[in-house]
């Protein structure tokens, strides 16, 4: 420990709470309490009212009941709509990811292999698109994609094609916008690792007799693994829940998790039943978090010391 | 760097990634100029869509709601974002602190629909529990989004507060400052550019909340995201490829002076420490 992380604890404790206090209860108050009551309202029961559920806790006679329902889960297992919308999301959200690699990866490499001025340039044009807009990105594809659109106007132009082929609303146009939207995602992580490879060892690898390619799966990709699951997890995990990217270019037989529960929320007005959906869907990406968290504060830990 | 003719193909794929990168967007600028209401039939010069957007009462007002909402998220989130980073960098051990992280890190990657639909239900909650109106509008946002932006603030925070040389902060103590005043006169100064980074990348992902500011507004806070969102909805519109290149050039204009802003300190101050080092 270093003198100046002792000096903190010296300086009187009043300081060190409140600095830890601040930050700490809005998380608690409004990150980590509001799952909770997600959860409590998941065991409740649509009714029309506002707020338009059920009280899971009232009163018989001075004695307080407590009434769990789990029919909303019940139903979510009934429905193959749902079933089929968690399946569909993950595939989505797997394809997707291992597309966002095989285009991220070579990206990321050649960025690290630059001569430093190059390389921030680079980095930069990499991380400026997140920056503007993610509706407004994935609304250009709409241009681009639909029946009368510049990819149609130009392959018809050029005599390649008589009628427009349908592009928009369909699954194809979905995977097209998850990986140009998350892109930057998976590039920066990447990056982050590589650029910290010793040359050295691709130099000794050769020098032993290794092909290019051989020294790439031999040294550098293994290397790499932690900026591969950082970038993986990044892309993702929030994928699982997208709901801009599926409205706007896909169709109605896009299924996609994150739809329905917008669906249940705003259109059937369902609180409850979109509460049980975002739980399960909490429940299957708990992992995944937890794997992305410990990829993180390794990353940090590993500055620190 | 000598090994670069291992990977002669970096250039194509290189090339070909900025190419999808960029080609929607130009496609949108270019597209804003076009005379024609089809969008992407091309007739004409023209510079109508824009006249058109600063006539649109409502797109004005959403935007002016979702600027302010930015700018005050951008503050709050860099005061608890620093906050959090000076926690999770320089504290050492507390119980809870394993929480703390986790609450750090897991808005970076939750899905929108999630946490906007738990914290509405948890204004609704407080509402009936309190009998005080929770009401839903720029206040609710407001707070959706510090809670989201201060995660990605403590990030670029903490990733600048690990790599700082801790001797300067020995130094000013051993020279009798204390605590606060070392945080405020050296390390302050030295983290600014993140700070400013900071605060830019919780204003950009404040300005395009689409999800969360549609589950916690209310009926008199309508987002530009929602707005737009909206109006996609019906289809292409010229308009809105005229307010996207406003947007696309505003931010890029804003992000290349802050990554010149963030470099320039980033030279100095290498500058500085070799100068440092040539003097010993």
């Amino acid at each position: 420990m270093s003198a100046v992380t002792r000096g903190w604890q010296r300086f009187f404790p009043g300081a060190r709470w409140g600095l830890i206090s601040v930050p700490y209860l809005w998380l608690l108050f409004f990150f980590a309490m509001p799952f909770l009551i997600a959860l409590k309202i998941s065991f409740a029961k649509a009714a029309i009212a506002m707020p338009p559920y059920s009280d899971i806790l009232y009163w018989v006679d001075g004695f307080p009941v407590l009434k769990l329902r789990g029919e909303n889960y019940l139903y979510l297992l009934g429905d193959s709509l749902y079933i089929s919308a968690y399946l569909s999301s993950l595939k989505i959200a797997v394809i997707s990811t291992l597309c966002c690699l095989l285009v991220g990866y070579p990206m990321a490499y050649s960025i690290a292999r630059m001569e430093p001025a190059a390389r921030n340039i680079a980095l930069l044009l990499v991380i400026l698109p997140s920056w503007t807009s993610f509706l407004i990105r994935i609304y250009a594809w709409v241009g681009i994609l639909k029946p009368n659109g510049l990819i149609n106007n130009f392959l018809m132009n050029i005599g390649l094609i008589d009628a427009p082929i349908k592009m928009l609303h369909t699954p194809i146009a979905v995977y097209i916008g998850i990986v140009y939207a998350y892109l930057p995602f998976m590039v920066l992580p990447l990056y982050t690792n590589l650029v910290k490879h010793d040359h050295r060892l691709l130099e000794a690898a050769s020098d032993l007799g290794a092909k290019p390619w051989q020294a790439f799966l031999k040294v550098t990709l293994p290397l790499s693994k932690a900026g591969i699951i950082a970038g993986c997890m990044l892309v993702a995990i929030p994928v699982v829940g997208e709901f801009v990217i599926p409205e706007m270019l896909g169709g109605p037989e896009t299924l996609m998790i994150g739809r329905v529960l917008w669906q249940e929320f705003f259109n059937n007005r369902d609180w409850p039943v979109a509460s049980a959906v975002a739980m399960v869907m909490l429940v299957l990406l708990i992992v995944p978090i937890i794997i992305f968290h410990r990829a993180q504060s390794k990353e940090l830990e590993g500055r620190l010391s | 760097m000598n090994n670069t003719r291992g990977f002669r193909w970096g250039w194509l794929f290189l090339g070909g990634g900025f190419l999808f990168l960029y080609a929607p967007m130009l496609s949108l600028i270019i597209y804003s100029f076009n005379e024609n209401r089809l969008v992407t039939v091309w007739s004409g010069f023209s510079t109508k869509w824009y006249t058109a957007l600063f006539q649109d009462e409502q797109m004005l007002s959403a935007a002016w709601v979702s600027l302010r909402i930015a700018f005050y998220t951008a503050c709050t989130s860099v005061v608890l974002g620093t906050m959090a980073a000076m926690v999770t960098t320089r504290l050492r051990v507390f119980r809870g602190k394993a929480l703390f992280g986790a609450m750090i890190t897991a808005p970076l990657v939750m899905p929108e629909v999630i946490t906007g639909l738990s914290l509405l239900l948890l204004f609704v909650s407080l509402s009936t529990w309190t009998g005080l109106d929770f009401a839903r509008g720029m206040m609710t946002i407001w707070i959706a989004h510090v809670t989201l932006c201060m995660a990605f603030v403590t990030v670029v925070i903490s990733s600048r507060l690990a790599e700082l040389d801790r001797s300067l902060e020995e130094a000013a103590m051993d020279l009798g400052a204390n605590r606060i005043k070392v945080f405020f006169v050296i390390t302050l100064p030295i983290i600014a550019p993140a700070l400013i980074s900071g605060w830019l990348l919780a204003f950009t992902l404040s300005l395009d909340d689409l999800v969360l500011a549609s589950f916690v507004s209310g009926p008199s806070s309508t987002t530009l995201p929602m707005q737009v969102f909206s109006s996609a909805r019906m289809g292409v519109s010229p308009k809105i490829n005229a307010l996207a290149t406003i947007l696309i050039v505003g931010v890029s204009t804003l992000g290349v002076i802050g990554w010149y802003f963030m470099a320039r300190a980033e030279r100095n101050r290498q500058r500085e420490i070799q100068l440092a080092a040539t003097q010993d």
